[in-house]
């Protein structure tokens, strides 16, 4: 089957001359929970606005479902449900209101039980008849998620769904990313937060200064990047590492009362047996030693700071 | 076609209209009256007729053309720049809806409050003056495209601007002097024959004269110039909204 959105050699050049995107290609899989990681100014809201037609690329195609979100706008965009990164809601307009708007403009006949579902869903049915004014940060986003919603699209854009939502809303969101995953919704969410991504997405994508450094499988990518560090805690503090260690690369931490040692654990040798070895031969004793499978967060960094060096 | 789409814009709309229904309909029953009060008694008592048809008579169509004028502009402006300014204009450049769909729920929603709004005033100069309107059907027709031109006009402005101040600049500086220059409280043949002249480059004449001539069967110019000049109008703001949405002037990124 092929991709359901695919984005070829885009490139989105905004008025003032600045590049956002740059040649950028990325296929989306029917079905799959893709999570878009980078820093502020990457250009994740850029390439969601030209997926959506917020925005016409400078060049390249973008098709979702195999219609060109161009010439053939009107069969791309009903696909399509995009929750913006910002509030964009009418502060006197009443909830049920709004996201009925929603489907009509969608093109979709007026269905009141599918909108109490989805309302429902979201915890949003007593507040159907309130202004939109009178809701909490928290209750907003969640009315623009109905909107979404409303039209019963096929892909799902969500950016930063969860940035500066409390805990409950998150969770309550990751649930709500879950069923749609069992309907068959295709889920693209762009975050900062690492944590967000590696509980509920399929792939990873990262993106920094308008590239796309890397698409990969979450699992393969932890294991692939994954390293773990091995913190050692000594009895006594040392100044500095001992020569005869030079060669393991340890860091002295906490003024020297630990050292750790970074290792890959797909490697074929991890190197620890003969480092505890030479650990005791420098004379350093052992209080006590943890370890830690790294993050997607430091996995993360390293490729942002590797693409900045 | 996306009905459903042209459907929801229109009608989101209107309950903007109907919501405040007290205020959209007061307002501009109240400064008709005022008019009247002014205008058809207190001047109209020193003049007997114009072209033979009572002065509180004669303005009527100025009084509707002037308020069907600014009412078109302004809901039309407002009803595309309000939008832009809080952010949900999102939602409809990501919608499977084209510009004309678009311009259909815009344009006809302010064209049709402008109308309700003209039918209002209408019926409010029966309780002033006794009025009789020889052309119905011409007099519907001069209304509907007054109504539908000046909504496109009010829908590029809205595009346009870029503060509220600006949405309010163009109706003031230029559309209210046009309208009182444009022969709604006279006809220009009382105007010396230098800003008769000069009265004949302002489109807005031609509106009043022919939606007058629909009233009385008089006019200040031909109606064949009247049909013409309101379609020329209309067929130039159908083309800068064409131009602004194939480029995407001030609309998208
Ligand atoms: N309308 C615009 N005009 C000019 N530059 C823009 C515009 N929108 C975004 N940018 C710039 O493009 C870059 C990417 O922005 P954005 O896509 O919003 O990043 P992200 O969503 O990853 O934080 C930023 O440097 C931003 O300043
Ligand atoms: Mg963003």
């Amino acid at each position: 089957m092929p991709a359901i959105v695919q984005v070829e050699n885009v490139t989105k050049t905004y008025d003032g001359g600045f590049e956002a995107l740059r040649n950028t290609n990325l296929e989306i899989e029917q079905g799959e929970i893709l999570a878009l990681l980078g820093p502020n100014g990457a250009g994740k809201t850029t390439l969601i606005s030209t997926i959506c037609g917020l925005s016409a690329p400078t060049s390249g195609h973008i098709r979702v479902g195999g219609h060109d979100v161009v010439s053939d706008f009107r069969e791309a965009r009903k696909l399509v449900g995009l929750v913006p990164q910002e509030i964009n809601l009418e502060p006197f307009e009443f909830v049920m209101n709004t996201v009925r708007f929603s489907r009509g403009l969608f093109g979709k006949s007026r269905n009141d039980a599918l909108l109490e579902s989805v309302l429902r869903d979201l915890s949003l049915w007593d507040k159907r008849n309130a202004r939109i004014a009178e809701l909490s940060g928290g209750m907003k986003r969640r009315v623009l998620i109905a909107k979404a919603l409303s039209h019963e699209p096929r892909v799902l854009f969500l950016d930063e769904p969860t940035a500066g939502v409390d805990v409950e809303l998150r969770k309550d969101m990751w649930a709500l990313v879950d069923r749609l995953r069992q309907d068959g919704v295709t889920i693209i969410l762009t975050t900062h937060y690492i944590e967000e991504a590696e509980a509920i997405a399929d792939r990873v994508g990262v993106i920094n200064k308008g590239e796309i450094l890397l698409v990969e499988d979450k699992a393969d990518l932890l294991a692939r990047m994954g390293r773990k560090e091995m913190r050692i805690e000594l009895t006594e503090t040392v100044s500095a590492v001992p020569l005869s260690l030079k060669k393991y690369d340890l860091a002295r931490v906490d003024d020297g009362a630990a050292l750790v040692y970074s290792y890959d654990t797909r490697g074929e040798r991890t190197g620890i047996t003969s480092l505890l070895t030479d650990l005791q031969g420098a004379g350093l004793g052992l209080k006590d030693v943890q370890t830690r499978q790294s993050s997607l967060e430091d996995i993360f960094v390293t490729l942002v700071q590797e693409a900045s060096a | 076609m996306n009905w459903n789409g042209i459907r929801a814009i229109y009608r989101f709309e209107m309950a903007r209209f109907f919501r405040s229904i007290i205020q959209s309909i007061v307002s501009p029953v109240l400064s008709t009256s005022l008019y009247f009060v002014v205008f058809g008694a207190a001047i109209g008592s020193r003049i007997d007729s114009v072209e033979g048809v009572s002065y509180g008579a004669f303005i009527v169509p100025g009084l509707i053309m002037l308020s069907v004028l600014t009412q078109s502009l302004q809901n039309a402006s407002f009803g595309i720049y309000f939008p832009k300014f809080i952010g949900t204009i999102y939602e409809i450049l990501s919608a499977p809806i084209s510009s004309l769909e678009i311009v259909i729920g815009y344009v006809g929603a302010a064209a049709s409050k402008a109308m309700i709004i003209g039918s209002i005033i209408l019926t409010t100069s029966f309780f002033f003056v006794d009025i009789s309107i020889q052309h119905p059907f011409w007099m519907l027709a001069f209304l509907s495209l007054t109504c539908v031109s000046f909504s496109l006009l009010g829908f590029i402005i809205g595009i346009w601007a870029r503060s509220f101040e600006q949405l309010n600049l163009v109706p003031l500086l230029v559309v209210t002097p046009l309208v009182f220059l444009g022969g709604s409280f006279y006809s220009i043949t009382m105007l010396p024959p230098i800003w008769q002249s000069i009265s004949l480059f302002n489109p807005v004449l031609y509106l009043v004269s022919g939606f007058r001539w629909s009233f009385f069967g008089t006019s200040d110019v031909p109606v064949v110039a009247s049909l013409i000049a309101i379609t020329g109008f209309t067929t130039l703001c159908l083309f800068i909204v064409w131009w602004i949405f194939r480029t995407g002037y001030r609309l998208k990124a």
